[in-house]
């Protein structure tokens, strides 16, 4: 049997197949290189309890890419969904690689983000985060990742320190809080974040309890009795939108009325879905997350375009980072000249954008491929919008403290 | 502290019996067909989508909106069983397993087609109202909730009882082939039997609408817990629903407090081990059958 009846031998064919294969892996590379075109892959939660602002995270991107090949760089986007697992993100990015993508986009969440770092760290092909605030992404030495949001711990800082700065009196100079956080790897790590930077900040407020609770929570009135059996005068949740919903209702059913609330790094309260849900309860909850500087000229266009396509949508964090993803990978392509992965990296590492929709400085990524030039402003819900309130410099509003107690608001 | 126990412990008894309708349904199919339900929750998201679509486009209140998702879902629970569901019922496990998870999928896509990801909740004035009895502070909508399931499980407990139909569900769910010899029309009685199911899971849908806010990926989230509750309680056993429903929903709750909120599913799941090492076949399980 050493023959194969064809009359081919084994040694042959072994041969004949490792280069059918080697030549089969090459020539991605080398189409990649030669076309005008780039193939981006963007990896999204896009079903599953994170799919609220994972489309709304896709629609800015989707606008994105239309305003960039309107102006001459093509881009072919392929999406693929997490299912708002974590553990899917290197699967999904193997896949986008295989498929002829030279650079990801991703992952929304942190854990995914995570996961697909690994894929593209060993494939050799940039990974440029859009969303996703862990601090361990850009500690864990990738080479590859670009991450075009800031940690958590540099957001909870930021936001600490304007929160520190607001006036007190009138009934709000609170003593105590209460921190509630979800139990994944951005509520985990934001909940850290916060115990170290309360005291280094010097806030004079005492953190008395830490509750964290599951992702995918359906109910959290016991979390909010335990909250209240704290006696907090500041409530402190890290959240996305369901479980901020969540909280707030059941604050407005035990007539829980702290001072305020104020979620440092906390996605979720500026949302539509928010204000939508809870109508007038949605106001006066601050948080500190990045946003966009409507001042600019490119934020104007944006916020046109996107009225424009998206009628009834409002423009927020998810859509302004995924909008930025594709404007940060648009931007290497030019410079680049290349569709080559190795090209691309090289760009994005001279990343240097100074006219972009979200605050803070220019875009440009340091030695670790961290965004540190982004602005992180304080917003309070006022009206049904998130408004913001500081630093007095992009203040839309002034601040509203303490919060209205729930029963008197009309 | 006590005020927070006490809240707890009536909170947990009151989702626990919305928990017990979701798990009637699923037991009441299993108990006659001996078909394992693993589009339940989706049912139950049904529900809660038709609750929604009342309120916001309707203007109904949400207790008004309860009765139509009951006749709702009987009816696309009969129907499904005569157009698709009895060819299934003589099957091996896992091609029914096949026909009801693709079911999932297919409702939790639609779901999501019409509805999008975004959470839909109903604003009422209900969904903020409590009530005060002394320390306790009693959610109205959780009260109703589970005053209208508790109703529900007593009159669908004595008509099973009582009716001849119902008489004739129970002999099929003893002895199929005694059902079949006696001239019972299984097609009929399978049919009733997943449109009484999917009316449970619609209905308790309906009624926790106020409560949480629907997407279409919260369903897995309430098939396993009817499993749960269905094996504490014992398999095809109403009262074994209740009490399981009842004992999860306060262990539930009583573990967020005693340990951890996030940990709250843990002493469900420490009560689910104990239940099949000590009693397998659940707390309250009928003797068995001869089919």
């Amino acid at each position: 049997m050493s023959k194969i009846r064809s009359g081919i031998s084994r040694r042959r064919l072994i041969v004949t197949g490792a280069s059918s294969l080697a030549l089969g892996m090459a020539c991605p590379a080398v189409l990649r290189a030669q076309t005008s075109t780039l193939k981006v892959g963007v990896i999204l939660p896009l079903s599953g309890v994170l799919s609220f602002p994972g489309i709304a995270t896709r629609r800015g991107t989707e606008i994105a890419v239309k305003m960039f090949n309107e102006q001459g760089i093509k881009l072919d986007v392929s999406f693929a969904d997490t299912e708002s697992k974590p553990e899917n993100g290197r699967v999904i990015a193997e896949k986008l690689i295989r498929d002829g993508a030279s650079v990801i986009i991703g992952a929304w969440d942190s854990g995914a983000t995570i996961s697909a770092a690994q894929a593209c760290e060993a494939a050799h092909v940039p990974l440029v985060v859009n969303v996703g605030s862990a601090p361990q992404i850009t500690e864990q030495g990738f080479t590859q990742l670009f991450r075009n949001f800031p940690p958590s711990s540099t957001i909870v800082a930021k936001g600490v320190a304007l929160f520190k700065q607001l006036p007190r009196g009138n009934g709000f100079d609170p003593k105590t809080a209460v921190v509630l956080h979800v139990n994944d790897t951005f509520g985990e790590a934001t909940g850290a974040a916060v115990k170290a930077v309360w005291d280094r900040i010097g806030l004079g407020i005492e953190i008395v309890d830490t509750i964290s609770y599951d992702l995918r929570a359906r109910d959290l009135s016991v979390e909010v009795g335990k909250a209240k059996a704290t006696g907090a005068d500041l409530v402190c949740p890290i959240t996305r939108v369901n479980d901020a919903i969540l909280i707030v209702r059941e604050m407005v059913k035990q007539d829980y009325n702290p001072m305020a609330i104020y979620g440092p790094s906390s996605p979720g309260p500026y949302e539509k879905a928010f204000t939508d849900a809870l109508g007038k309860y949605s106001n006066d909850y601050l948080t500190s997350v990045p946003w966009y500087d409507p001042s600019r000229d490119i934020t104007r266009q944006v916020l046109a375009r996107w009225a424009k396509e998206m009628p009834g949508q409002r423009f927020e964090l998810n859509s302004g980072f995924g909008w930025e993803s594709i404007q940060v990978v648009a931007d290497a392509f030019r410079r680049a000249g290349s569709s080559s992965p190795a090209d691309l990296h090289a760009a994005l590492k001279t990343t240097d954008i100074a006219e972009h929709p979200m605050d803070g400085g220019p875009i440009a990524f340091d030695d670790h491929g961290q965004n540190v030039n982004i602005g992180i402003p304080l917003l309070q819900n006022q009206n049904q919008e998130p408004v913001v309130i500081a630093p007095a410099a992009g203040a839309q509003g002034k601040p509203k403290l303490p919060m209205t107690p729930w029963s008197q608001r009309g | 502290m006590v005020e927070l126990y006490l809240n707890v412990v009536v909170n947990g008894l009151l989702i626990g019996a919305v928990y017990a309708l979701i798990a009637v349904g699923l037991t009441i199919i299993f108990g006659v067909m001996r078909v394992v339900n693993f589009a339940h929750g989706e049912m139950v998201v049904v529900g809660m989508y038709i609750g929604y679509v009342l309120w916001r486009y309707f203007g109904l209140p949400p207790a008004a909106s309860v009765p139509i998702a009951m006749v709702v879902m009987f009816g696309a629970g009969y129907l499904f069983q005569r157009l698709i569901g009895n060819d299934f019922v003589d099957q091996p496990q896992h091609v029914q397993f096949v026909l009801y998870i693709g079911l999932a999928l297919v409702i939790t896509g639609l779901n999501a087609i019409i509805f999008g990801p975004d959470p839909r909740g109903i604003d009422s004035a209900a969904s903020f109202a409590t009530y005060r009895i002394g320390p306790v502070r009693i959610d109205a909508s959780r009260l109703h909730a589970a005053v209208a399931a508790l109703a529900l499980i007593a009159v669908l407990w004595s008509w099973l009882r009582l009716s001849l139909t119902g008489k004739a569900m129970q002999a099929a769910a003893e002895n199929i082939i005694g059902g079949q010899v006696i001239g019972l029309r299984l097609s009929h009685i399978f049919a009733l039997t997943s449109g009484i199911g999917m009316a449970c899971a619609g209905t308790a849908g309906a009624l926790i609408a106020p409560l949480y806010d629907a997407t279409p990926y919260l369903a897995s989230e309430f098939t396993l817990t009817a499993f749960i509750v269905v094996i504490v309680g014992g398999l095809a056993s109403l009262p074994g629903a209740l009490l399981g429903g009842l004992l999860i929903g306060v262990s539930e709750a009583l573990a967020a407090v005693l340990i951890s909120p996030s940990a709250k599913s843990l002493l469900s799941y420490a009560l689910l081990v104990v239940v099949l090492l000590v009693r397998p076949a659940g707390l309250l399980a009928p003797n068995k059958s001869s089919r």
